[in-house]
């Protein structure tokens, strides 16, 4: 083969099978009358100029050829076409939709400058394993390490603010100086902080969130320079951070510098920071985890309680739970997308059998068999396209549905768009498919001798289709019951959870968030006055049974863990803890929980009366197992108190967490201006009719107490637990959308197979009616092909099923990942399909007249 | 037997007309419709392989030129050859296309942008 052959495999092979050789020989016979290097040279390039261009517009010939071919066979039959689009576009729309968020949750860059490079630093002990580090850790961190360029620090905080308009509660956050230049980010309007505005007595400055920006202000570059009352105070804000921007998650929407006083260093128990450090050129987070380690162990000769310290990148703070969900997803979402190929590849099958004849004559009259199969591939990527297209529209369309599943806790951009890198996610997966499912059928074509097609009645070929195709629908019926059984194991983990006592009456309770401004209200006699006036004119409403204050709501704010001691007992261990609240009298009774001994507090327990404390019951029992707790003293909030009253257990952390015992605080016993995070703030109102009716109410009560105190999150209990399984909730509901897209395109494969069985038994069929077998015999005879079928993908699939369950126990709240209830409503599920699409080809073929299809043999 | 129509196919490609007329007075192979074309065009217009056979190919397939099986006189044959001669739907084709090259002419003339020849 001389190097002219070889260029000539530019061609298309049918071309140069045609052509090849004479080209050849002309070729040959103009290098023969060549006689020095250059004009050889020249034939050369002449030949390269020639080949080139020609093949490359040959191939453009075929292609067009075959799209205008293939535009008319899909025209022809509109339903195929439709059915093969609308698969496709269920596969590669959920695989892009679910890619979509899972690359925004797991994998993109946060928004940060060199972002990969940016850690988070937690304090660490058995039991938590990260915890938030105190000023004092922040500042000999900082001092000490050698392998930060520098290290930054946030805590997030809420204030009212006081612009134009009504009071508004906004979350924000505290920050250092620093904290944007380590994370590389530049403001969209005005400038960042200075250190000099970080010191202790500087005056106030805040960065607005662009969100914030242009709900109190219009989004107007006025708005810098101009000054607003956070909690009473000003601030004057000096910049504007862009839309994309949020840190330390997505409800922050201002940032002020923390201006520490000297104090703030002084307790090493005050955990309350986030710490985030930017690696130095050439550390590796190992490194870093190394220098750390050694910064602790000094530090643990001077204090020689220090805890354990551990460090993560700062992209890595999914949690376990939601990253386990997203892959849950996006394993769901590719076992869709295996089906609708499966299903495509199925399809395109059935119809080349419909269409062996007139593939036959094309072969017969000279088409090559290359020619027909890249027919046939063109075929599939023209639907594949059209599908692809159609998917993308459907992802677009889910992105609001989707933009729930990314854990708010993370510093991402509100919502996942559709952009380059998605579309081009897509156009694989469209390629993938079209190739996937339109080779199948041609290497289908390529193992028959196609002059068998052109015989009359010919069977030949069709056994091994079935074949291939009944290993088809065994894979999407198998793909199926997982994603079933898959989506059945999560609703019953659901269930269980919903089910969950959380210690308190859930129904016909109102709740809402107050803030008292910490300047006016330091003094206790001042707050106790507000909760006064405001709860009696509350319990004065109709329908009002009783209401009160407490710091937080349980599940509203899950934190709040406080040390405690036993006076007399030399304990000091990790678990001592508990999760402290001051309330107003009549709490127990307004949430409903119940009180086991003793009292409730009352408006005698003032700081001239003994300190009380109310425990759970799980404190008590840890303390004294078989004796009265009533009357023991406790040391919390660096104070004996008395216990006067145990009350039952309430799930603080949350439905699916285990929580800390219980200590309520009278909230007339704390010394004036102590403790103001911990000032009641959170109203419960319990009511006989519908909660929600009162808000107004409510809402005007407190404007009239004080117009400054703003009244936020204004919602019954019921919707907080139901926000505690809404993410769970809104991932089932993809899943659900997931399995029933899976089983419906399994019944399309199941029933499209079945009738092509149907339609090669038909003479079978005949001889059975003619020779006396009855309608519902015919009927049961195809109905038990189509369950046979589907029984052994239902058995696989099972397996599978208990493999996908074992690997997403994290998610099952206990639940056993082989749930006998939950693998048999798969299995009928699976049954009931398998039954329900073999019954319209089982009908056709009870219909069949013996005689006609006798008589074609 | 109705006259085909050689519209669709006009104007037609400079190579395709060439290649007509080098097939209209006896079947050719590919090298000896190169030759011809050249010799044709005083050496102006030499066809490359590739263009020939991909020009061949498409004028097969639209029917303007048919492959031929009986070969011409023996002492000429080479076997391994394939031999191209016009169609009745070439010839059409031709002949519109030469005759739209006449008026176009024509009009050139008359705006005096091409020489008088005498007729």
């Amino acid at each position: 083969m001389n190097l002219y052959a070889v260029l000539l495999r530019l061609f298309p092979k049918s071309f140069r099978l045609e052509y090849g050789e004479e080209m050849r020989r002309i070729f040959d016979r103009r290098r023969a009358s060549t006689d020095d290097p250059l004009s050889r040279a020249r034939l050369w390039l002449e030949a390269l100029m020639d080949v080139i261009p020609n093949a490359l517009m040959a191939h453009v010939d075929i292609l067009r050829q075959d799209l205008t071919f293939t535009a008319r066979t899909l025209l022809r039959t509109p339903g195929f076409t439709l059915t093969a689009i609308v698969v496709a576009a269920l596969g590669i729309g959920a695989t892009t939709a679910a890619f979509s968020v899972t690359d925004r949750v797991l994998f993109r860059e946060l928004p940060f400058g060199d972002s990969e490079r940016l850690v988070s630093l937690y304090q660490a002990e058995p039991g938590y394993s990260r915890f938030e580090p105190s000023p004092s850790h922040y500042r000999d961190w900082k001092q000490m390490n050698t392998v930060f360029t520098d290290l930054g620090a946030s805590a997030s905080t809420s204030m009212n603010l006081i612009g134009d308009g009504e009071p508004l509660r906004v979350n924000g956050s505290w920050v250092t100086s620093n904290l944007f230049d380590i994370l590389r980010v530049a403001p969209q309007v005005g400038r960042l902080f200075t250190p000099e505005e970080d010191m202790e007595g500087a005056p106030g400055t805040v960065i607005l969130s662009y969100g914030l920006w242009v709900e109190a202000f219009g989004g107007a570059a006025s708005a810098v320079g101009r000054t607003i009352r956070l909690d009473e105070q000003s601030y004057t804000v000096i910049g504007v951070m862009p839309r994309n921007f949020s840190f330390p998650n997505r409800a922050t929407r201002f940032w002020t510098p923390f201006r520490f006083n000297a104090g703030a260093f002084e307790d090493r128990d005050n955990h309350y920071l986030n710490i985030v450090g930017r690696l130095k050129p050439g550390v590796s987070l190992d490194g870093a985890r190394a220098g750390m380690k050694a910064v602790n162990a000094r530090l643990r000769l001077i204090y020689p309680k220090e805890n354990d310290l551990t460090l993560a990148l700062l992209r890595d703070q999914v949690p376990q739970q939601a990253r386990l969900l997203l892959v849950a997803l996006f394993g769901a979402a590719l076992c869709v997308l295996l089906i609708a190929c499966t299903n495509l590849a199925s399809l395109l099958i059935a119809r080349s059998l419909q269409r062996r004849k007139e593939l036959a004559v094309r072969t017969a009259i000279g088409a090559g068999r290359e020619r027909l199969i890249r027919q046939l591939v063109t075929e599939s990527i023209v639907l594949s396209l059209l599908g692809g297209i159609m998917g993308i529209a459907l992802a677009y369309g889910a992105t609001p549905l989707l933009a729930q599943l990314a854990p708010a806790n993370l510093p991402l951009p509100e919502m996942a768009a559709i952009d380059a890198r998605i579309l081009a996610f897509a156009a694989l997966m469209t390629i993938a498919t079209g190739l996937g499912f339109g080779i199948v059928p041609a290497l289908a074509l390529n193992g028959e001798n196609s002059l068998d097609g052109l015989r009359e009645g010919a069977r030949g070929g069709v056994g091994g289709r079935r074949r291939l195709r009944s290993a088809l629908v065994f894979a999407e019926v198998a793909i199926s019951v997982v994603l079933l059984a898959s989506c059945g194991l999560l609703i019953r983990a659901l269930w269980k959870v919903q089910s969950t006592d959380p210690g308190f009456a859930t129904e016909g309770l109102l709740t809402a968030r107050t803030s008292l401004p910490v300047g006016r209200y330091s003094p206790t006699a001042a707050r106790a006055q507000f909760y006064e006036k405001v709860l009696t004119e509350i319990r004065a409403l109709p329908g009002v049974k009783s209401a009160a204050f407490t710091s937080f709501l349980p599940m509203v704010m899950r934190g709040g863990i406080w040390d405690v001691k036993i006076p007399g007992r030399d304990q000091n261990r990790a678990e001592d803890k508990v999760s402290m609240r001051f309330i107003t009298p009549g709490y127990f009774e307004t949430m409903g929980i119940p009180l086991l001994k003793g009292r409730d507090f009352n408006s005698f327990d003032t700081r001239s009366a003994p300190s009380a404390v109310v425990v759970s019951e799980s404190f008590a029992k840890r303390y004294w197992p078989d004796q009265d707790p009533l009357g023991r003293v406790v040391n919390v909030t660096f104070e004996d108190r008395i216990i006067v009253g145990v009350a039952a257990d309430v799930k603080v952390r949350g439905l699916e967490r285990i929580s800390e015992p219980q200590a309520y605080l009278g909230h007339q016993q704390v010394n004036d201006g102590w403790v103001p995070f911990y000032a009641p703030k959170d109203l419960a109102v319990r009511v006989s009719g519908d909660p929600a009716a009162l808000s107004a109410a409510v809402r005007d009560i407190i404007r009239r107490a004080d117009p400054l105190v703003p009244l936020s999150d204004v919602r019954t209990m019921k919707n907080i637990i139901e926000a505690e399984t809404a993410s769970r909730s809104a991932q089932l509901a993809i899943l659900e959308a997931f399995a029933l897209i899976a089983t419906l395109l399994a019944a399309i494969g199941l029933q499209g197979l079945i009738s092509f069985s149907v339609s090669c038994r038909l003479q079978e069929i005949g001889v059975r009616m003619v020779l006396g077998a009855s309608k519902s015999h015919i009927v049961r005879l195809v109905i038990d092909d189509g369950l046979r079928l589907a029984a052994a993908g239902v058995v696989v699939g099972i397996g599978l099923a208990y493999a996908a369950g074992r690997s997403m126990a994290a998610l099952l709240a206990g639940l056993d990942p082989l749930d006998a209830p939950t693998f048999l409503a798969a299995v009928a599920l699976s049954a009931l399909m398998a039954a329900t699409s073999s019954l319209l080809p089982a009908m056709r073929a009870a219909r069949v007249n013996p005689t006609s299809v006798m008589r074609i043999e | 037997m109705t006259n085909p129509d050689p519209s669709p196919f006009l104007p037609l490609p400079l190579a395709t007309f060439h290649i007509l007329l080098a097939t209209a007075d006896e079947a050719r192979h590919g090298y000896a419709i190169i030759q011809e074309v050249e010799a044709r065009t005083g050496g102006a217009l030499r066809l490359s392989a590739g263009t020939l056979y991909r020009s061949i190919q498409r004028m097969l397939e639209d029917g303007l030129i048919e492959e031929v099986r009986e070969r011409p006189a023996p002492e000429d044959d080479d076997e391994r050859r394939r031999y191209y001669r016009i169609t009745r739907l070439g010839s059409a084709v031709a002949r519109a296309e030469a005759s739209r090259l006449t008026e176009l002419v024509a009009f050139a003339r008359a705006a005096g942008l091409a020489p008088e020849t005498r007729s």
